[in-house]
């Protein structure tokens, strides 16, 4: 039966798809500025951290609107269980971003330190995962998620890879420390957009199949 | 700009979400003023004041015996069939008082109609319930009059349940399809202005939420004020909401506003069920 | 105190109740045997005796002979006009009686609504207040004067009948209208009938108003929040929901009328006419009272016997009739309302 709530679930779907679409572009951006030593760029990913601040708090206020109107059930209820967790979740990877910019002005002040290799993929394997969580999400592919779910553990493997690398450009010479201090900070912020796309990706198979598969030591996958 | 993947891009330029769209121009088409009702003796509304826009879902909420009723009756005189009632302040209806000495009571209810909790369709045809208002106003061209009776029962989303046996008796559908049946009734005669008394409040809930979709549809036409005493039928249906409360408007508000962060204590006990 | 049952012994009426149970039945079953009976007795007395009577000729024939032989033709026409006649006046009377008593008067009584008048002091609507006071007091009057004229006596109408119609108003129009010659001042058809109608009149009237009173509220509520009058809402909703109350009570009230002997006893009925009745001055012959005067002023008692039987067999038949027609006609209207006309 035709519900005039589906216009507002609609919507707010739309909103949040938007909002992963700023997101996105953020990562995007943080990356070419890293590869590139591009100070400009990473100033505007920086600024652009407010917009993202704003719609967050926009979708905040939609959602329990939302939930006060329509006293939402069943995969309604999840939806929008969905949409407050996944929401901070962004947030946080646009934040990420952030941090990855301010990282590479301070880098950016002295010569590069080395090609960087690890950290690109990881970059890159990140970038892929929140893609590929907001897809899930969209398509409603609960498959889909879970193999983004086991994509972690590269990032995880990569991370360690590269931080081994920088302890030994670290030992080789102090004046090196600065920045391998900062190049492996970089390195975990990917892997903790890695992680928060993880959480999106629990979140969408909850949604789609009503089963909790965060902590998974915890619960049952 | 990178270009990332555009199937799932949305126009970045749409404006918020409906929900959130707060109503810039609104006429009033109800405007109440320091409006006292009383039984006898007996006062049961204290001076109530509000502004009820065109167009838009009002719901008057509140627990029993707190006047809402009373105070929905008054807008297009029904309680004047009660002995001994009398009126204090204003209701006035596109700037018109509808107490007014020597007002037409008749064309007034023409212009407001109203929809009872007990749907209450007469013992005649289902062709015959909605041509009723038709008739007592003097329409005699059959074609015309069968024209609006199909329009009407569209605009109550029953014309397709009913198309095929609109001379069977009324009394023979559905409670829900008879609800809709009366609300049709009073869409007939073209009203401005549509007056719900708990509407829903004896049908199962699919009956229930058809009424509320219908509900939804019919204020891009009509002003409504619907009564009710299921807070989240309100909250799922109305722009505004009033409360009341012993016959004094507690508090009056967008209907967010009211289920999200009421201002006055009293309203939010109530909505949360911590009242009484 | 294990394997005992439970129920305490102190409890012997249990066991003998279902005795008592039947009896009671038995009693009820008892009454309703001796009522059947009786009425048999009686109709099958009637019919046996009656029955017999019945031919073409007896009915369509005038009596002769000094009514020990022919037929009762001229009673049955009579009986028949006075019927119609009597239901003209009484119905829409009673019906509009009963309508304004329900529909227009207030609900309150008028001890209320004497204290809502003396407490609006000062304020404006007084005068309608007032006019409410003395509407309940009318109706009050009304109820109690119909309630009064269904304990009178039937006799006791029929010499109002006398007294007034014929007397009283027949004589003034015949002073006013035809210098003191007697043509209104006796018994006839109208002032026969009118009579009649006093008589079935409280009985339209109460079961019209509780006719009226089983139309719900709701309905009249729905008609008025669509614009329509009081008028318009009695004429159009309440009038045909309460038609089969309506007519029951009509059918009644005939009933009873068209067997009444003794308001007609001075107002117009006659042993004997050469002619049938054909205006409305003319006296008529009466079944009922036909059978009155077959069985205390017939000559020939063996000879009329077998007339009289056939009479009161003529009269429970058409009665019979009347309230078979009425029970088809209220099954008809409520079948029809079921349906939505």
């Amino acid at each position: 039966m035709h519900r005039h709530f589906d216009r507002d679930i609609a919507e707010l779907t739309e909103l949040l798809l938007k909002f992963g679409a700023i997101v996105e572009d953020s990562i995007s951006h943080s990356i070419q500025a890293l590869l590139e030593r591009d100070t400009e760029l990473a100033e505007q990913v920086i600024q652009r951290d407010d917009e993202i601040d704003r719609m967050e708090l926009d979708i905040d206020a939609a959602t329990l609107q939302l939930i006060a109107k329509m006293q939402p059930a069943a995969v309604d209820l999840r939806f929008v269980a969905t949409i407050m967790k996944v929401t901070p979740d962004l947030e946080r990877i646009g934040d990420l971003a952030v941090d990855v910019c301010e990282r590479v002005l301070e880098l950016n002040r002295e010569p590069q330190l080395k090609r960087l290799i690890a950290i690109p993929r990881m970059a890159k394997i990140s970038q892929e995962m929140v893609r590929q969580a907001l897809d899930a999400f969209v398509r409603r592919d609960a498959q889909l998620a879970r193999e983004v779910i086991a994509r972690d553990d590269e990032v995880d493997a990569l991370t360690e890879e590269s931080f081994r690398e920088l302890l030994t450009y670290m030992m080789e010479d102090p004046k090196n420390i600065a920045r391998a201090i900062r190049l492996t900070f970089v390195g975990k912020y990917f892997e903790r957009i890695a992680d928060s796309a993880t959480n999106i990706c629990e979140m969408v198979v909850y949604l789609v199949e009503g089963k909790v598969i965060k902590h998974a030591d915890i619960t049952e996958a | 700009m990178t270009t990332l993947d555009f199937e799932r891009r949305v126009e970045t330029n749409r404006p918020v979400t409906s929900m959130q769209q707060q109503a810039a121009d609104v006429r009033t088409k109800i405007s109440v003023r320091d409006f006292d009702f009383y039984y006898g003796e007996n006062q049961v509304l204290h001076g109530i004041s509000l502004e009820i826009p065109e167009k838009q879902v009002t719901a008057l909420i509140g627990p029993s015996g707190c006047g809402k009723s009373t105070f929905l009756r008054s807008i297009n005189r029904m309680n004047d069939t009660i002995p001994g009632t009398r009126v204090g302040g204003v209701i006035s209806i596109d700037g018109l008082d509808v107490n007014t000495p020597g007002l037409d009571v008749v064309a007034l209810r023409r212009r407001v109609g109203m929809v009872f909790q007990k749907s209450n369709p007469f013992p005649k045809s289902v062709f015959e319930n909605v041509a009723y208002g038709l008739r007592i106003g003097g329409l005699r061209d059959r074609g015309l009059m069968e024209e609006i009776v199909e329009k009407s029962l569209r605009r109550a989303a029953l014309w397709d349940e009913v198309k095929d046996r609109l001379n069977a008796s009324a009394l023979a559908l559905s409670g829900g399809q008879q609800q809709r049946l009366c609300i049709a009734r009073a869409l007939a005669v073209d009203p401005d202005i549509l007056l719900m008394d708990e509407p829903a409040s004896a049908l199962d809930p699919i009956a229930t939420q058809k009424i509320e979709e219908l509900i939804w549809e019919l204020k891009d036409n009509y002003t409504i004020v619907i009564v009710t005493h299921n807070m989240q039928q309100a909250a799922r249906v109305s722009d505004r909401t009033a409360f009341f409360m012993l016959g004094k408007l507690v508090e009056y508000d967008d209907t967010n506003t009211i289920f999200m962060n009421p201002a006055q204590k009293m309203t939010e006990d109530y909505i949360t069920g911590r009242f009484g | 105190m294990s394997g005992d049952s439970w129920v305490p012994s102190v409890l012997p009426a249990y066991r003998r109740r279902p005795l008592l149970d039947r009896l009671w039945v038995a009693l009820l079953g008892l009454s309703v045997v001796l009522i059947l009976l009786a009425l048999f007795l009686i109709l099958g007395n009637i019919a046996i005796n009656g029955a017999g009577q019945l031919s073409w000729e007896f009915i369509s024939q005038p009596p002769r002979e000094g009514l020990t032989a022919g037929g009762i033709y001229p009673a049955i026409v009579g009986t028949a006009m006075l019927v119609m006649i009597m239901t003209v006046v009484a119905v829409p009377f009673g019906v509009a009686t009963a309508v304004y008593l329900h529909e227009y008067t207030p609900a309150e009584g008028p001890r209320l609504a004497w204290v809502r008048f003396r407490a609006s002091a000062g304020r404006k609507g007084r005068a309608k207040l007032l006019l409410r006071f003395v509407s309940t007091l009318l109706a009050v009057a009304t109820r109690s004067a119909v309630a009064n004229l269904a304990g009178v006596p039937s006799i006791v109408f029929g010499l109002f009948g006398l007294g007034f119609f014929i007397q009283f108003v027949g004589g003034g129009m015949d002073r006013a209208l035809h210098g003191g010659e007697i043509v209104w001042g006796q018994g006839n058809l109208i002032w026969a009938a009118l009579t009649l109608a006093l008589l079935t009149l409280p009985t339209v009237i109460v079961a019209t108003e509780e006719a009226l009173r089983t139309v719900a509220w709701e309905q009249r509520e729905a008609s008025l929040a669509l614009g329509a009058t009081r008028w318009e809402t009695i004429r159009r909703i309440v009038l045909p929901a309460a038609m089969p109350g309506i007519l029951t009570g009509g059918i009644l009230g005939i009933s009873r009328g068209a067997g009444e002997v003794a308001p007609i006893l001075f107002t117009g009925a006659a042993y004997y006419l050469p002619y049938l009745p054909e205006r409305l001055t003319d006296q008529f012959m009466h079944l009922g009272y036909h059978v009155l005067i077959l069985s205390t002023q017939s000559p020939d008692v063996e000879a009329t016997k077998p007339i009289l039987f056939g009479t009161v067999f003529v009269l429970l038949a058409l009665t019979f009739l009347l309230n078979l027609t009425g029970v088809l006609i209220r099954a008809r209207t409520r079948s029809k309302m079921r349906e939505g006309r």
